[in-house]
């Protein structure tokens, strides 16, 4: 499956661009696509735990299977306020 | 009124959105931009930015869980995004309702419920040419 992986605030600012495109094998979940990029991404794997994900616009947890074509947003804490 | 807004505000818009003939208490919050951060350090203005699409769903639950909560009537709630100058309103509430405890209450809640669960990120912006991601506890 191949997913867009759009990136906010400190996150854009680690992977160096606002979204990626990552290929996943089928059956891949959100908690699998974020750790992959973990691999790649000098401290990402540091947010892993406060990072929320999003699906069009509703959260997804870590257990969400993706599917092709969908956009999956990485959302560091907020500092909304 | 549940909005997010590139342009300064003003809380006439939020106070007229939420008026209420059975209502008898109006209670406002506006957070703006201080000219210091938590530790001091002497800050030019604020960068925010949102996921604006999941932001406006939130905004809309949060409204929606405090009309579920207290006693009120209606509330509005408009956050800004982009680029604030010190003393520029960074979020505002509105609430009416029948009665002052509920609406104190409700406003209160809402605040709290939109640092905690709205997606808006904020950056400060310091004298020094610094800048900071500065995150909700």
């Amino acid at each position: 499956v191949t997913v867009r992986v759009v990136c906010y605030a400190r996150i854009r600012e680690l992977v160096g661009a606002d979204a990626i495109e990552r290929t996943l094998p089928v059956g891949a979940t959100v908690g699998d696509c974020f750790d992959d990029l973990t691999r790649e991404v000098a401290g990402l794997a540091e947010l892993g735990a406060s990072t929320r994900f999003v699906r069009g616009t509703a959260f997804v947890d870590r257990a969400t299977e993706l599917h092709d074509g969908d956009e999956l947003g990485l959302l560091p804490p907020f500092g909304g306020g | 009124v549940f909005d997010l807004v590139d342009r300064p505000f003003d809380m006439a818009t939020l106070v007229a959105a939420v008026g209420d003939l059975g209502s008898g208490a109006l209670v406002t919050f506006v957070g703006y931009v201080r000219e210091r951060s938590d530790d001091g350090r002497p800050v030019t203005g604020l960068h925010y930015e949102a996921h604006r699409e999941l932001a406006l769903v939130e905004l809309r639950a949060v409204g929606d869980d405090a009309r579920a909560r207290f006693a009120i009537s209606r509330i509005a709630i408009v956050h800004r995004i982009g680029e604030l100058a010190l003393g520029e309103i960074a979020v505002g509430i509105a609430v009416t309702a029948p009665h002052r405890a509920a609406a104190f209450d409700a406003c209160e809640f809402a605040i709290n419920e939109l640092k905690a669960r709205v997606p808006i990120w904020k950056q400060e912006r310091y004298v020094d040419g610094g800048v900071r991601w500065r995150e909700n506890a």
